[in-house]
């Protein structure tokens, strides 16, 4: 396989039914929109499920039913859509079915803007839904890596049949860069044995997300619990740079993460010790690796595309061992490499200071 | 097993007339004495035993009093979000055409909250068939006015009788949805009493073929009773679905395409 020059969106659109998508299901919304275009075509063509839903809260049911015929089913949005599929998702998730969700985070909150924005971070990785449940949220910050993580995103959900969300900001969906897609899987792939597919010669099966005594539902979410004790044991995904001496580490996902990988390079030339982390799942939140560095780091400094929602995670994850500083921009403002590399200077320089102290 | 044998009771000689359909489990129902749910089920069961489609069946449940109704039909089921069915049943269907996709939904759930939902699965002629169990009053939440509660109608939520100043009109859902090009088969019937029982068992009958056959979307209404939230006992509340339903929300074929005429 060669690279090509992918949008985003379509790269995505893409490499999901490279990796057996069989059922899309999806809503009209910038900057997500291509994603849907382009599997109206393939999709299509391949003779597979492809249909545009009359609203985010249709997508989202009609992938929680075709999920209940056992298919490797997907939707995509942008904020505003995520939010209508809430319902949805923690159906899916009190169901135990696997799903994938791609939402490409624009400028909030309300109808905000089109342009790129990490302000759904709480709501993918903490309120995907009502009740006791967390997705799998996979953050890209390249066209490759949409490509990469959306063939994960499959794989996971159908290993932990769990709920998948692919967390990227609208730059990520719309920018293009050469990248390389992964080879047709064959789509030949028997219905799993929770799938709904009549009952002949077997006894009925019925996937319901209600529990109506109490200790059953708690039964139920002990569950998901412990399945998520294992997704956060075996599932921390991140990319470092220069962390080996680094005295401050700057973490950054998406675009933000990227961006900052450009300002920590700078800082490096500059003679700073400078590490970049970049949690490529928000969650399981790469809390181990941050912790482990935390014995080593002076300073963090959090850089993001929204208030600094991913802080109190990495405020946990620290555990109080360096002092956390962060940058951000928000409603659909992109942070610029200087932009970061002052707030990288300036955190430096704190740091400096405490040891002059010293 | 075969139910048949389970209701010969071991009387020698004596041939089973009347048992339980295969399609319905042994579960009791928790629905209200004088609930028409109950015959709803029965209905919907013995069609489908009739048809030979339990097997190749995939039920929808609705959120209201028939929550449960996946655990008195003996078939795969899923349970959606309230007023969501219709859409859960697309992604089924649409997944798996050659099976039988219905769903079973209350007035609330589909007139209201999923008004959307049913109205767009008419629309796209999805092949599923919809059982629409009308009774005029939120039963589940305890008798709150619905979308489809009369005019003057006491409710928990109408204490003094619906006014359609207020909260405007009742919505005829089979009337809207046989307006629309994608729907085969749209059809009210009533379970008040034998005769409409009967009509409404071939009604149901009717839908399932028409989807089986492929011919688009179908649905029947069933006019049915909720005794316990209207307040009054399960025999006056047949009179009252006759007396107070049947005029605002008369029987009869609202949409039967020369396709399913055909049938
Ligand atoms: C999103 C959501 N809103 C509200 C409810 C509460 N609720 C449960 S059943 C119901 C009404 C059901 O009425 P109907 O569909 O007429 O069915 P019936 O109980 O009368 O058979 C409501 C409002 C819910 N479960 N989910
Ligand atoms: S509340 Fe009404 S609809 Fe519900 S089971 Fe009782 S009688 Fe039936």
């Amino acid at each position: 396989m060669t690279k090509e020059l992918l949008k985003g969106n379509v790269a995505i659109a893409e490499a999901a039914l490279r990796a057996g998508l069989e059922a899309y299901f999806g809503y009209p919304i910038t900057p997500q929109t291509e994603l849907l275009e382009h599997l109206s075509k393939r999709m299509v063509e391949l003779g597979r499920v492809f249909l545009q839903a009359e609203s985010e809260v249709a997508a989202i049911n009609m992938v929680y039913g075709a999920a209940c015929s056992g298919v490797r089913t997907m939707t995509s949005s942008s904020s505003p859509g995520f939010s209508l599929m809430q319902e949805g998702l923690s159906y899916i998730a009190g169901s135990d079915l696997p799903c994938v969700v791609v939402d490409v985070m624009r400028g909030g909150p309300g109808l905000g803007n089109i342009m790129p924005s990490q302000g759904d971070y709480f709501q993918v990785t903490r309120s995907a839904g009502h009740g006791d449940f967390r997705p799998i949220v996979l953050a890209p910050a390249s066209v490759q890596e949409a490509i990469d993580f959306t063939v994960l995103a499959f794989d996971l959900a159908d290993k932990y049949r769990h709920l998948v969300v692919i967390a990227a900001d609208g730059l990520i969906g719309q920018m293009m860069e050469p990248a390389e897609l992964p080879e047709m899987r064959p789509s030949s792939r028997s219905a799993p044995d929770y799938a709904l597919t009549g009952a002949k010669g077997r006894p009925p099966r019925a996937i319901t997300s209600l529990h109506m005594a109490a200790e059953e539902e708690e039964a139920f979410n002990i569950k998901i619990q412990q399945r998520l004790g294992v997704i956060r044991s075996l599932e921390q995904r991140w990319f470092e740079y220069k962390v080996d001496d680094a005295l401050l580490l700057v973490i950054g996902y998406g675009t933000a993460g990227r961006i900052a990988y450009t300002a920590v390079e700078s800082a490096r030339s500059k003679g700073l010790k400078v590490g970049l982390l970049r949690p490529q799942t928000l969650y399981p939140f790469p809390e181990d690796r941050i912790s482990e560095l935390a014995d080593q780091i002076e300073g963090v400094l959090v850089v993001e595309m929204n208030a600094g929602q991913m802080v109190e995670d990495v405020r946990l994850a620290v555990g109080g061992q360096a002092p956390i500083s962060f940058y951000g921009r928000m409603g659909g403002v992109v942070p610029m490499p200087d932009e970061v590399l002052s707030n990288i200077e300036a955190a430096y320089e704190r740091i400096s200071a405490r040891y002059l102290v010293e | 097993m075969d139910s048949k044998d389970s209701l010969v009771c071991g009387i020698e000689g004596m041939e089973l007339v009347y048992g339980r359909p295969q399609s319905l489990t042994e579960m009791h129902t928790h629905y209200c004495p004088g609930c028409t749910h109950g015959i709803a089920h029965r209905l919907v069961a013995e069609a489908l035993d009739e048809l030979g489609l339990r097997e190749q069946t995939i039920l929808v449940a609705p959120v209201g009093c028939s929550v449960f109704i996946y655990e008195y039909i003996n078939a795969d089921s899923c349970e959606a979000p309230h007023g969501r069915a219709p859409a859960m049943a697309t992604g089924i269907k649409r997944t798996q055409p050659n099976k039988t996709v219905i769903t079973y939904q209350g007035d609330g759930d589909l007139v209201s909250i999923g008004a959307s939902e049913i109205f767009h699965a008419a629309a796209r002629g999805e092949h599923i068939t919809v059982f629409f169990v009308n009774n005029a009053i939120y039963g589940m939440t305890g008798g709150q006015m619905a979308p489809t509660s009369l005019p003057g109608q006491h409710t928990s939520s109408s204490l003094d009788g619906r006014s359609t100043e207020r909260t405007g009109f009742p919505i005829r859902m089979s009337e809207v949805l046989a307006q629309l090009d994608g729907s085969a088969y749209i059809v009210r019937r009533s379970l008040h009493d034998v005769t409409n029982i009967r009509k409404a068992k071939k009604s149901i009958l009717t839908a399932l073929k028409v989807q089986q056959a492929g011919l688009g979307f179908s649905m029947v209404e069933l006019l049915s009773t909720c005794p316990t939230n209207w307040g009054i006992s399960p025999e006056q509340a047949l009179t009252w679905v006759k007396d107070n339903m049947l005029p605002f929300y008369p029987v009869g074929d609202y949409k039967v395409t020369e396709a399913v005429k055909g049938l």
